[in-house]
Formats: structure tokens, C-alpha cells, sequence
């Protein structure tokens, strides 16, 4: 099982390769629309990616809840467990 | 005693694609142009669609016009005469006569009575549904030479204030000619539908539900765009690894990738997805085209091969997808 900082960093470098933001910028309080400009499609690209990589199921009615990227965090580790 | 056993029917050994025509509306239309109806803007457009510009269609590029002047290119191209042409099959959604099919039309119009004539509903994967049956027909010996085109006047059934679709949908026409082939020229399809799927690309309304409006208006397409942005970018890919797969084919093995031209965010989307090496050309017409639903793969293959980025002899993939949600998928050689 992932610890949170595992499941942040994998999803930073996820976000970095679909959208070219630094991995750096990916941080639990921000905002994937508002602060990191990942808008729905590139945000559907993400979500499926890490579908992968953690083993989880994201369903697209869940997506839209995903705001910020703690928010996406929290649902890959309640899914892992 | 008479020998009842019914004879099977034989025909080509290979077919192949002989010829490709398309026919691009003459209407050029901005997204400024477009954001007269809708809040959103020239860069919004470019960055969800790749869509600089789109070609509607005016009153006199019809169904049955568009698809006749593609034809034609094509069977030109194909050195075939209309009247060697056994089947003409028209894939399209939106001519908005039900009946008779316009294909019957079209054959009309372009000489080939008394070929065979119909139409096929299966949105932005008709085309590659028109090619797969042309090409068993061709190789069973239901015909010698098949006319498949994929056409479409979407700009009929698109509402101009709908902000999920209104900049996204296209007019225009491209035909095939499918023959006998010295080699294999059209590989094993793979296709499928999936109607549990049916309501996230779909005309919003019936016919009687019109009728029943106290002030009718014209159906129109609606989409939800994230759902059908994930099958379409990952399904699909699995499914394009699939047709390369039953042409006993690798992904090193491809010179041309021509994806139905649905938005270029899902053509790169599926391109990431399949891991298409650096060499592989891939068709990007949508850009000054818009989504021709079934229209788009022919367009974007004479596109490619009048600018030279393909040649003749090429191994392309087709794969085309959308409303079903349906879609198809071959692999091909260029002609």
C-alpha cells in the first residue's frame, strides 16, 4: 500500500507527463483547474493513468468531485484499502 | 434427381483499396464565426479540439452531392467506370430522408445502376464499416467493385448554442473503391458496439418527439464529452492494437496512423496511448476540416496522400469510433 507522499509524487510525475506542469507544482492544496491549469480532457488523461498505476477504479461521476490534487490522493488511497 | 445443394459463392482471393476521393464544402467557417452563438473563444476551441476552422457545407452540397463529386474523384483515381461498380454503400446519419437510402440515389446520378445500393447507420465509424463489408463482399463475390463512402451535412443537425458540440461538427464527403487485389489490401476487421453506451453521443430527440413541441425544431447532436473522451482515447487504442494484431501486424510495421478525426486532443491521446514510434505519420485533418463523422478517415487519407506525407503502397491503420458508441478498425494499403 501507498503512504499519501507516494501516492502525491506518483501522481505529480502523471500530471507532468500529461500536462508538462513541474512535478514540483503538484501539491496536495492545489487546484488542478484553477492553480495547475489541467482543464477536463487532460484531467480524464490523468485519471486514467493513475487508474494504472494504483490499481483503483476512478468512475467518471468521481472525476468531477476531484478538485484538488489531495482530493484525488484521498480517493486512490480510500480505494486502495 | 436434381442435385438440391446450393452453390457457394466465390470471389476475389485479396481485395484492396483502388482508389480514394473526398469532397471538402465549400463554406469556411471560424470559431469566431462560432462564438457568436456560444461564451467561449478562438484559443478555448484550439486548445480542446485542435479545431482551427471548420467546412460547412452551402444549400447545394448535399448529401447526394458530396457524395457523388467524392466518388467520382475516387473512381478516377481507381481507373474503374461506374458501370463496373457492383454495390454502392453510403454511410452516413445525417440525410434527412429516411427513405428510400440516398445510395440508391448516388448510383443513380453517378452510372452505376443497377448496382446494389444502401445505407449504413453507424455514425463516425461508418466508413470503416462500409470498407470491412465491401471488402468481404469483394472476397465472397457479392460484388467486383464496391463504391463505400462516408458522408455527412452534421452541420444540419448540430445546434449552434449547444457549447459541447457546436464548434466541433463538420460537413464534407470521401469515397472508396474496394476491388480484387494481387495481396491482401484490407485486413480482419474489429469491430463491436456497445449500446449500454447508447445516450452519450445521440440526436436528443425522435422524430414524434418533435411533433409533440409546440413549436418543432430540428433534432440535434448532443455529446457528454469526458466519458466519450476516455473510451475513445483508451478503449480505442486497445482495439487499434487489436486490428494490427489480426493483420499480423506490429506497431513498427505502420508508415501511416489515420484515426477517425473526432478532436485532436483524443488523436494525440490514442497516439500516447499506443506508443506510435517517431516514423508513423498521423493523420491530423481536423484542424481546417472539423469532425465529418464519417467522412473524416477518407479526407484525411487524400489529404495525406496529396500532400505527400503518405504514399501509395503505405501500411495505414483506419480506426473510427462514436455515437453506439460503434466502431471499426482495419488495417490497409494505401492506393
Amino acid at each position: 500500500m501507498a503512504s499519501t507522499e507516494e501516492i502525491r509524487a506518483g501522481l505529480a510525475e502523471i500530471v507532468n507527463e500529461v500536462a508538462g506542469i513541474p512535478a514540483d507544482d503538484v501539491q496536495l492544496d492545489k487546484s488542478f483547474v484553477d492553480d495547475l491549469d489541467v482543464d477536463s480532457l487532460s484531467m480524464v488523461e490523468v485519471v486514467v493513468a493513475a487508474e494504472e498505476q494504483f490499481g483503483v477504479k476512478i468512475p467518471d461521476d468521481e472525476v468531477k468531485n476531484l478538485k484538488t490534487v489531495g482530493d484525488a490522493v484521498a480517493y486512490i488511497e480510500n480505494a486502495q484499502s | 434427381m436434381t442435385d438440391k445443394t446450393i452453390r457457394t459463392g466465390s470471389g476475389a482471393s485479396h481485395a484492396g483499396i483502388h482508389g480514394i476521393g473526398g469532397y471538402r464544402p465549400s463554406r469556411v467557417v471560424t470559431n469566431e464565426e462560432i462564438c457568436q452563438h456560444i461564451d467561449s473563444s478562438d484559443e478555448w476551441i484550439r486548445t480542446r479540439s485542435g479545431i482551427i476552422e471548420r467546412k460547412w457545407a452551402e444549400p447545394h452540397e448535399t448529401v447526394q452531392m458530396m457524395s457523388v463529386a467524392s466518388s467520382r474523384k475516387a473512381l478516377s483515381r481507381a481507373g474503374i467506370d461506374p458501370a463496373q461498380v457492383d454495390c454502392v454503400i453510403v454511410a452516413t446519419v445525417s440525410h434527412l430522408l429516411q427513405t428510400p437510402a440516398v445510395a440508391t440515389l448516388v448510383s443513380e446520378e453517378l452510372g452505376c445502376t443497377p448496382a446494389a445500393a444502401f445505407d449504413i447507420s453507424a455514425a463516425c465509424a461508418g466508413f470503416c464499416h462500409g470498407v470491412a463489408l465491401a471488402s468481404d463482399m469483394v472476397r465472397s463475390g457479392s460484388a467486383k467493385y464496391v463504391l463505400a463512402i462516408g458522408v455527412e451535412r452534421l452541420s444540419d443537425i448540430t445546434d449552434p448554442t449547444d457549447r459541447g458540440t457546436a464548434f466541433i461538427f463538420a460537413d464534407g464527403a470521401g469515397a472508396a473503391v474496394v476491388g480484387p487485389s494481387e495481396a491482401e489490401g484490407i485486413g480482419p476487421v474489429v469491430w463491436g458496439a456497445d449500446g449500454s453506451k447508447f445516450d452519450l453521443i445521440r440526436q436528443n430527440e425522435t422524430w414524434t418527439d418533435v411533433l409533440d413541441m409546440d413549436q418543432p425544431v430540428m433534432p440535434t447532436l448532443r455529446m457528454d464529452g469526458n466519458p466519450v473522451f476516455r473510451w475513445a482515447s483508451f478503449e480505442m487504442a486497445k482495439i487499434a492494437g487489436e486490428a494490427l494484431d489480426r493483420a499480423g501486424m506490429t506497431i513498427d510495421d505502420l508508415d501511416v496512423f489515420i484515426p477517425h478525426q473526432a478532436n485532436m486532443r483524443i488523436v494525440d491521446a490514442m497516439a500516447r496511448a499506443l506508443k506510435l514510434p517517431e516514423h508513423v505519420v498521423i493523420a491530423r485533418d481536423i484542424a481546417y476540416q472539423g469532425n465529418t463523422s464519417a467522412a473524416s478517415i477518407p479526407l484525411a487519407t487524400e489529404a495525406l496522400l496529396e500532400s505527400g506525407d503518405a504514399k501509395s503502397g503505405d501500411t495505414a491503420l483506419f480506426i473510427a469510433f462514436g455515437a453506439g458508441l460503434a466502431y471499426a478498425a482495419q488495417v490497409v494499403t494505401l492506393p
